[in-house]
């Protein structure tokens, strides 16, 4: 697989710290939900380093893709992308990478996905390539964060909520509630899974994504609550969130 | 942080393994050579700290790959695996 190269086309902030790339990749052969880029960044003294990034965006054929990148405070590309890009641009990537944790618009299955924090990027797109396919899949979203000010698409995620019951969001806030909340803040439980997730019965297919000790939690909470491990895909960030 | 947990998933190799191999590596089934386990190359425990990438079998811990560049050569180490069984026409495709 080769490096291609991108230009930034849009910026836009997710929260304090997220912010989201939109990209045009030359000769881009277009993506699946749920798979990601390595990025490279190259020092006028030839150092390079590279690091994967979830892409954000729907499923398409199109040469456009969304990364949304959380800025690590001692990150050594991260502050770079998402403080001093700006559009117009050019970076290099490659990618599409990844087969495996991965939603394609033919899985009619009931699919649950499991975020915490920046998790929710490959997941987004997954909510989002639902969308553009038209897919009837009944989807549930367990979204875990700080506090209510780090949640990213929160208007979007907010519209998909409002369409029914074709996709059930619940939050869980681990430093800071919003006023009123009825759980207090705390780390997801078996509890919160059996309310905030599909019942093991209906053999949902599941996607996890996260830090990977989020990750570890997660999949033994739902492992627990009866699912096959073999239904459950995980996605993981390591320990400090930035994927070497 | 718990060092234990400083890993990602072999999902992270695929930008890696994808300079080497023509098929994704990652969503092929790999049995372990020490505990017989089989699973998905993605669902192994990946360390990337150190200058090249090590697989570890998610179940008991035993090296499945080490791949590591030293120049402009590949090192790649996979007596940790008894087989993998890859799916060569089963490309991830974009829905247009």
């Amino acid at each position: 697989m080769t490096w291609r190269t991108a230009r930034v086309v849009g910026l836009h902030d997710e929260t304090a710290t997220a912010r989201t790339l939109a990209l045009v990749v030359h000769d881009w052969p277009g993506h699946v939900a749920g798979q990601h880029v390595d990025m490279r960044l190259t020092a006028a003294d030839g150092y390079s380093a590279v690091r994967s990034y979830s892409i954000a965006s729907a499923s398409s054929s199109d040469r456009r893709i969304d990364l949304t990148i959380e800025r690590l405070p001692n990150g050594e590309v991260s502050p770079y992308l998402t403080k001093e890009v700006m559009v117009g641009d050019e970076l290099e990537l490659r990618g599409p990478i990844g087969g495996w944790f991965v939603w394609r618009s033919d899985q009619t299955e009931p699919i649950q996905l499991v975020a915490g924090g920046s998790g929710i990027v490959p997941l987004m797109a997954m909510l989002r390539s639902r969308g553009s396919a038209g897919s009837s899949a009944p989807f549930r979203l367990l979204y875990s964060v700080r506090e209510p000010e780090t949640v990213f698409y929160r208007d979007e995620l907010r519209a998909l909520s409002n369409q029914g019951d074709a996709v059930v969001i619940t939050y869980a806030y681990t430093r800071v509630t919003p006023k009123d909340w009825p759980r207090p803040a705390g780390r997801i439980d078996a509890p919160l899974i059996a309310t905030g997730t599909w019942p093991s019965t209906l053999r949902p297919t599941s996607y996890v994504c996260g830090p990977t000790s989020f990750v570890e939690h997660a999949t033994d909470l739902l492992i627990a609550a009866g699912h096959d491990r073999e239904k459950i895909r995980t996605e993981r960030f390591g320990a400090t969130g930035e994927r070497k | 942080m718990n060092a234990s947990l400083n890993y990602l998933d072999g999902n992270a190799a695929a930008g890696e393994l994808s300079r080497i191999f023509a098929v994704d590596i990652t969503s092929a089934e790999g049995q372990c050579a020490n505990c017989g386990a089989k699973r998905r190359f993605a669902e192994a425990h990946l360390y990337s700290h150190s200058p090249g990438l090590v697989a570890r079998c998610a179940l008991c811990g035993h090296v499945l790959l080490r791949l590591v560049n030293v120049g402009e050569r590949v090192l790649l180490d996979l007596t940790g695996m008894r087989y993998l069984t890859l799916h060569p026409t089963q490309q991830p495709e974009a829905s247009s």
